[in-house]
């Protein structure tokens, strides 16, 4: 479960004064449930997600993730959170199998429980191939499915992604996208954020609009095309911003 | 703090670190390898260059000395000089590197002498250049030996005898212990060498752990793990710590192999008569008798101040969005930490209880005094208490930092 409440964060720039980069968000994802966060680039979403992953601290409002509040059990939040980001690299000179040892560890799984977890990992994203290589030597595909153990090795009840297919090939945009619906059928707790339109599509159950920092519109997809009366996604997303203006 | 997730952060950027070629030269290859390389390296340079002066036979050029015979032949017989026929522009010459010396005789040398008079004898070098230099102490030397020989036939002649003029002898003798001649000879070159390597050894697994990770995106990666922000601070500071000690650890092992291999090497051919031999000779000898236990109290007293280092470096480099950013920042820091370690090295300045509170500085002199067997306890305690304060203070300021959105974020 993942409950985000009046969520804002105002940073400090020397030269544009006090950004408010996320502004009273809310929202409520079940467990089971994919929720997508659609926006385009400096909407806020990559500061949203950090806040729930505890990255950021929020300036104001609260969050709790598999139980835990943000703000007062970080690490808690962390142990239950997967979290896979564009932003979030590889270490280069490790291999694949010393890199989720590592991410294991630092989640306070023993040794024989990781690789335990090593092998069936493996066997699920087909990485046998691979796992005793340098991540620098990687494929993008490769790298993806390093990144993808290392989230879940630790088997996180909540998912968080944000923008992982950015910068990806289709084949291994298709394979993020087949894993992030495989979380949801493991009953995780899966938010994703994204601007790409198609994305939300194929995924979301939920889909919250965010711009300029402020979450504009949420709801099913069926609820979404109702209520702007449109059928494209990219139109209600530009209707949903146009509500806003306007008002 | 978590000592388990330090450990497991600390075995990970070991593992890294030592994958890394950048750090390995500059924590393993260099402190190792360079001591090595100026002892053998310039030793055999320098050894080569003596030698080939000293086998050269220098073409001099005698002015005047028409009327003194005797002293042109025994100078043409003398096989330490090639007499050439002296042209002209003998001046420039000499600053030309072609001809060595030109010796100037006064008119009627010969006669001035057997007439009991004291002309004087002049020998134009280039001063500062090795080969001339060489010359002009050949032609000395046979100056001194003509004149000796005048005195003696003169007291000869009056019936008197030649001890006259030198009514006894003197010589010096060394008491000091030889730890302690070591102590002096290298008791400011090592404790500058140690801040350096310090210093150096801790740069570049600083700037990698922290601008390195911001940059390649795998600070954010960490930072999802379930693990305390001190925790992770800790476990890679004590990382940039290890790259600090091991350098000056490699460097100062490296040094004492080097010091007792590296004499004979160093006077290798040259031979002992000339001063550069002797020194050489000296200077082996004295390194090989450093006092062990000042050795022990030099590493003792760098341990705060490697922690200092390390914190402070960390601290900056973690500000830096950029590994080049960072090595901005790093680059003119080193300026800051030779001139302390530079000035200590000078003869003439000793501890007091004011430099004892300047940081680097109070190293060096106390280092100093370390490896000649002073140990001012008062002073020790002060330094080593100061150093131990503002390495906590530097180490407090680095958790802070990676505290701070804005640092660990920063765009």
């Amino acid at each position: 479960m993942i409950e985000a409440r009046n969520l804002t964060k105002t940073f400090r720039d020397k030269k544009r004064g006090e950004i408010r980069a996320t502004d009273d968000v809310s929202f409520l994802v079940a467990p089971g449930q994919i929720y997508g966060l659609l926006g385009a680039n400096g909407a806020g979403k990559t500061t949203t997600l950090r806040m729930l992953a505890t990255l950021l601290t929020p300036t104001s409002g609260s969050a709790a993730l598999a139980g835990f509040d943000v703000a007062r059990e970080p690490e808690k939040v962390r142990a239950n959170v997967g979290f896979l980001a564009a932003s979030t690299a590889l270490y280069g000179r490790l291999t694949a199998r010393e890199m989720i040892t590592y991410f294991g560890r630092l989640n306070g799984m023993a040794d024989p429980a990781i690789k335990a977890r090593i092998k069936q990992l493996s066997a699920e994203l087909d990485m046998d191939e691979f796992l005793d290589r340098r991540c620098d030597k990687f494929s993008t595909g490769m790298k993806q499915k390093t990144s993808i153990a290392r989230t879940l090795v630790h088997d996180p009840a909540v998912m968080i992604f944000d923008e992982p297919t950015l910068g990806l090939d289709v084949m291994t945009a298709r394979a993020i996208v087949k894993f992030v619906r495989d979380c949801k059928g493991r009953g995780k707790t899966v938010i994703y954020s994204t601007h790409v339109m198609s994305e939300v599509e194929k995924l979301c159950d939920t889909v919250g609009i965010i711009h300029g920092g402020k979450l504009l519109a949420e709801g099913t997809l069926p609820e979404l095309r109702t209520r702007y009366a449109e059928q494209d996604m990219e139109e209600i997303f530009v209707k949903a911003a146009g509500v806003e203006e306007a008002a | 703090m978590n000592w388990s997730n330090i450990f497991t952060i600390y075995r990970k950027e070991l593992t890294d670190q030592l994958r890394d070629r950048r750090t390995l030269i500059s924590v393993i290859v260099i402190p190792t390898f360079v001591m090595p390389l100026i002892v053998f390296g310039m030793g055999k340079v320098m050894s080569g260059v003596m030698k080939r002066a000293e086998a050269e036979v220098p073409s001099v050029a005698i002015i005047g000395g028409a009327d003194s015979p005797g002293v042109v032949a025994e100078l043409k017989k003398s096989p330490k000089f090639k007499i050439v026929a002296t042209p002209e522009d003998w001046k420039e010459r000499i600053g030309d590197k072609k001809l060595r010396l030109a010796i100037g005789l006064p008119e009627k040398f010969e006669a001035g002498l057997a007439a009991g008079a004291a002309p004087a004898v002049k020998i134009f070098h280039f001063q500062n250049d090795l080969n001339s230099g060489i010359a002009a102490r050949a032609a000395e030397d046979f100056f001194k030996d003509l004149r000796d020989r005048t005195v003696t036939a003169r007291l000869v002649e009056r019936g008197l005898p030649k001890e006259i003029v030198r009514p006894f002898e003197f010589a010096r003798e060394n008491v000091a212990p030889p730890e302690k001649v070591g102590g002096s000879v290298f008791g400011g070159f090592v404790p500058y060498l140690v801040i350096i390597l310090c210093f150096t050894g801790a740069m570049y697994p600083a700037m990698d752990l922290t601008a390195g990770e911001k940059e390649r995106g795998t600070m954010e990666t960490l930072l999802c793990a379930p693990t305390a922000r001190v925790d992770i601070v800790m476990g890679k500071f004590l990382m940039v710590l290890t790259g600090s000690l091991s350098a000056m650890g490699l460097a100062l092992l490296s040094m004492g192999i080097t010091a007792m291999a590296g004499g004979a090497i160093m006077m290798g051919g040259s031979g002992a008569t000339t001063q550069l031999g002797a020194a050489a000779k000296t200077s082996a000898a004295s390194m090989g008798t450093i006092d062990p236990v000042g050795l022990l109290g030099v590493l003792a007293m760098t341990l705060p101040v490697a922690v200092l280092f390390s914190a402070l470096q960390f601290t900056v480099a973690l500000f830096a969005k950029s590994y080049k950013e960072a090595q901005s920042y790093i680059g003119p820091m080193v300026i800051v930490v030779l001139m302390p370690a530079m000035v200590g090295m000078l003869p003439g300045i000793d501890l007091n209880a004011k430099l004892a509170l300047v940081p680097l500085l109070n190293l060096s002199l106390v280092c100093k005094e370390m490896l000649s067997g002073v140990w001012h306890w008062n002073y020790i305690a002060i330094i080593f208490g100061s150093s131990c304060l503002y390495a906590a203070v530097a180490l407090a300021l680095a958790v802070r930092m990676f505290k701070r959105e804005d640092v660990i974020f920063r765009a």
